[in-house]
């Protein structure tokens, strides 16, 4: 792992939304870039949404579907003007659909320095159990 | 009155569908001219970070999007022409037992200069960084700034 070279990081434009629902409000939207990694105990999704605040994050699950959506305030005062704008910002949002094995009560989500990190963690009963079986 | 009522009423659809006309004209127009006036991504140097400079009177101001990563682990210069921003972003190993659905986050080095079309200030830049945003206010030297002239 040590004398794995680190790669330099490739630019990728941020991805604006296609959504099948229309916008009512003006403004660009965009899907945040995410990990989704599952273990035996809990799924984990960590969403990249530079610029969102715990307040204007809201993390929605109902009927087995996730949605993510993030506000950001426009960057700059009014009195400031453009030299180089090589990114736009905008709402971050997206869906995912969960299987039906989270348990809702016990999750768990913690904004840092713009990764939302939402620990999901699985209902008992269907955690993987080594099944015995018996020889009579 | 007959006769206006009678030439009157498809005269109507007449000019409706010259102003349905008249809306996509205006409606393609706009959409041509946010294409020129960009407010879509303009010139792009291509380098990570994307950066976006504005300036006030005062300062100039650099801003990157560098989500999960530390102010201390961000490395900024200053030279009399500009900044650069260098650094590296580590995600951190989650555990030898798990099965990634996705990955679309990206980790490694990165390096950006950036030029500032005036002379700069040196001394007294700062640097933020705020929810993954980091700003970089950089004042313009005295000899740069505006200055307002009173007539006599």
């Amino acid at each position: 792992m040590t004398d794995k070279e680190s790669k330099e990081i490739q630019v990728k434009p941020k991805q604006e939304l296609t959504s099948p629902a229309e916008q009512t409000r003006p403004g660009l939207v965009f899907t945040p870039n995410v990990d989704i990694f599952e273990t035996d105990q809990e799924i984990t999704l960590l969403a990249d949404m530079p610029g969102v605040t715990a307040d204007n994050l809201s993390i929605d699950l109902r009927d087995n579907i996730l949605t993510l959506t993030g506000e950001v305030a426009p960057f700059e005062d009014a009195n400031e003007e453009d030299v180089l704008i090589e990114y736009e910002i905008g709402k971050y949002h997206r869906q995912f659909n969960l299987s039906s094995v989270i348990d809702q009560s016990k999750i768990d989500a913690e904004l840092n320095n713009g990764v939302l990190r939402l620990s999901l963690p699985k209902v008992e009963k269907a955690m993987p159990r080594r099944i015995e079986v018996k020889t009579g | 009155m007959l006769y206006r009522r009678f030439f009157n009423v498809p005269n109507w659809g007449f000019s409706k569908s010259f102003r349905e006309f008249d809306r996509l004209r205006s409606e393609m127009d706009e959409l041509f001219g946010a294409l020129s006036s960009g407010t879509l991504p303009r010139l792009s140097a291509g380098v990570f970070p994307l950066t976006n400079v504005t300036e006030d009177k005062e300062n100039y101001y650099v801003r990157a999007e560098l989500p999960g990563i530390k102010s201390n682990e961000l490395d900024i210069q200053v030279t009399a022409e500009g900044i650069s921003i260098s650094g590296e972003r580590k995600i951190p190993v989650e555990g030898n037992n798990v099965r990634y659905h996705r990955r679309e986050r990206e980790a490694g080095k990165f390096s950006r200069s950036i030029n500032l079309p005036g002379e700069i200030d040196v001394n007294k830049v700062e640097a933020s960084m705020k929810n993954g945003v980091l700003k970089v206010t950089i004042p313009k030297s005295e000899a740069a700034k505006p200055r307002q002239i009173t007539v006599k």
